[in-house]
């Protein structure tokens, strides 16, 4: 059974290039054959997650894990933490400051997103260390 | 796709083998072996763009010549709106290069223009009354429906169902012909006068996987000449045209909105914007609109690679060739029931690494540890565009690792250095530090 592994860095506070990795791999599974719900929804938390590297967190790195049958992604930061995860997980919850509002980031939908367009999500977070978030979409044609 | 449905091709002996069009070919479908460049046909979509870019005129579009007149009874020119802005002098009145084609040895002609304002208004209508697959992308560059349906999948249904205006064209003029003449459809020719190479391979390889409706091709660059000499001579022009003015408007980019005067719309002209427009389309990044109109050329059509002018001066002439013509010159009645598509527009996988998703995971995973050996300069000498795109070649077995100038000069620094210097040259810098330190 095919399996690929990939490995990216995020930048921190470049903007400019924020989303880029999710951007890549979207391309990189439309090569593959992925069915493009499959597509879309790994795109969509991919993203969601990239950007909140970015403003939130100083840049990470982010692995994929791709098999015919699932696509694991980890985005591991070293960032503030999420204190109340509870919190940071409702519908418009953010700390988003207002220059980051500004810039169209930070309508503390980000979290709830990836949640619902993906088959499995985990949140391992420690204020002052970091955070790492997994996520996994299953295939199914 | 076919080899022999392709409309572009290389002429070898014109071919240097520089890799100015690998570089620029959108798809990535060209590479440089043997010292000549060669098109991938399975990546092509025709864009002629490999054709504009050649330093040596090594690119050409296969079309059809004049003498195809010659295969029918009753021959029907259909020229494309953008032949309106080759020529100067027209003052407005474009029956004199209608009356010009006949003069050239078409019968009659029929304007395209006419059945693009048909398929305007009836794409009004169709944006207005439906409201889930919004927005609705043309289909008259087929360029544009190629990479939809090769890169773009997921933008399939957008695709609006009609058949571009060549096409739905060629079917009208050919029903009124046979009323008019008594012929048989086989005897009439319908023959398209085109700014481009896609539309060539469109007439061979419908982008509806149908038959198409029109029998011949003919390049704007072809008959300019000819064509030029002839409305010269035109004293007193027919009276032949029959679109208003929003028809002509689809020469130029933007002009596809306007004639279906929908307020919400985007308009994007030249490969690399158009599949910026895809991208930010597929991402949802794009604001609401109701239609997208894209063309391949910049410009517009008036930009096709089959074009004489430059495109810039023919959409002026184009433009105002609409200031002297009315919205509606003269209304026919035209076959509603031939525009919309009697087939289903399907996914092109030619772009998949394979068509099995495990074996093309384990096919990238190769590539991706072949591109890891490469220096990931692009530097285009292997004759592959980039070099992730030489990995998948060599993890294909269509290219080796040798074609690569680094890795044949550190292969090669390699071999010299175990030559001249059988104990490594660090051990040797080592030991003259330690000379120059003593010293
Ligand atoms: N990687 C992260 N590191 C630190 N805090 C985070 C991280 N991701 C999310 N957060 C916190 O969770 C909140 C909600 O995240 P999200 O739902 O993406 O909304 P938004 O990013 O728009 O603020 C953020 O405002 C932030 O406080
Ligand atoms: S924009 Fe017009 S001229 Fe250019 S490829 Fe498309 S149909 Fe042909
Ligand atoms: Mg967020």
């Amino acid at each position: 059974m095919g399996a690929l592994h990939l490995e990216y860095t995020v930048a921190p506070d470049d903007f400019s290039r924020a989303g880029e990795v999710s951007g890549i791999v979207k391309r990189t599974l439309k090569d593959l054959g992925f069915p493009p719900a499959v597509v879309r929804r790994t795109a969509i938390a991919m993203y969601e997650a990239e950007i909140n590297m970015v403003i939130h967190a100083n840049g990470g790195k982010i692995t994929a894990d791709i098999t015919p049958e699932e696509i694991m992604i980890v985005f591991a930061d070293q960032g503030p933490g999420i204190p109340d995860i509870d919190l940071a997980m409702q519908e418009g919850w953010s700390t988003a400051s207002e220059d980051i509002r500004d810039m169209g980031f930070g309508a503390g939908m980000g979290l709830p997103n990836i949640q619902k367009s993906t088959d499995y999500m985990d949140v391992q977070t420690t204020v002052g260390v970091g955070t790492t978030i997994t996520i996994k979409i299953f295939v199914t044609q | 796709m076919n080899d022999k449905l392709h409309s572009v091709k290389l002429d070898s002996d014109l071919c240097k083998g520089c890799t100015t069009c690998v570089k620029r070919c959108p798809m990535e479908a060209i590479r440089v072996r043997d010292k000549k460049a060669i098109i991938i046909n399975e990546r092509c979509i025709d864009c002629g763009e490999c054709i504009r870019v050649c330093p040596h005129h090594a690119k050409k579009a296969v079309v059809d010549s004049l003498s195809v007149l010659k295969n029918f009874d009753y021959t029907i020119a259909l020229p494309a709106p953008s032949l309106y802005g080759q020529f100067k002098g027209i003052l407005g009145d474009r029956n004199v290069i209608l009356t010009a084609l006949k003069h050239i040895g078409f019968d009659t002609v029929f304007e395209v223009a006419a059945a693009a304002e048909a398929i305007s208004t009836l794409t009004n209508r169709k944006i207005r009354s439906s409201k889930e697959r919004l927005p609705i992308i043309s289909t008259a560059c087929p360029t544009i429906v190629r990479i939809i349906r090769m890169r773009f999948p997921s933008l399939i249904p957008h695709l609006l169902d009609f058949r571009s205006p060549m096409e739905f064209a060629a079917r009208w003029a050919k029903r009124v012909a046979q009323k008019e003449t008594g012929l048989p459809a086989e005897k009439i020719g319908c023959i398209f006068i085109s700014p481009c190479p896609a539309k060539a391979t469109a007439v061979k390889l419908p982008v509806t996987n149908e038959e198409s409706a029109v029998d011949a091709v003919i390049a704007i660059s072809e008959i300019y000449t000819k064509l030029r000499t002839a409305i010269k001579r035109v004293i007193v022009p027919e009276d032949l045209a029959i679109a208003g003015s929003p028809g002509m408007g689809w020469a130029i980019s933007g002009g596809e909105c306007s004639a279906a005067a929908i307020s919400d719309h985007l308009s994007a002209d030249g490969m690399e914007n158009v599949i910026s427009i895809l991208e930010a389309l597929e991402n949802e990044e794009l604001p609401q609109v109701d239609f997208i109109e894209l063309n391949a050329c910049v410009g517009g059509c008036v930009g096709g690679v089959l074009t004489v002018e430059n495109p810039f001066i023919a959409r002026g002439r184009v433009q105002h060739i609409m200031k002297h013509t009315p919205p509606v010159l003269r209304p026919e009645s035209c076959p509603v029931e031939d525009v919309g598509w009697d087939h289903s527009m399907e996914f092109d996988p030619s772009l998949r690494i394979d068509t099995n998703l495990s074996d093309a995971i384990t096919l990238l995973a190769k590539i991706r540890d072949i591109e890891s050996r490469l220096n990931g300069m692009d530097c285009g000498a292997c004759g592959a565009p980039s070099c992730h795109a030489l990995a998948e070649d060599i993890a294909k077995g269509f290219a080796t690792e040798d074609q690569c100038v680094f890795i044949v000069r550190e292969k090669l620094q390699a071999l010299l250095g175990q030559h001249e210097n059988p104990d490594g040259a660090a051990e040797s810098a080592a030991a003259e530090t330690e000379r120059e330190e003593q010293a």
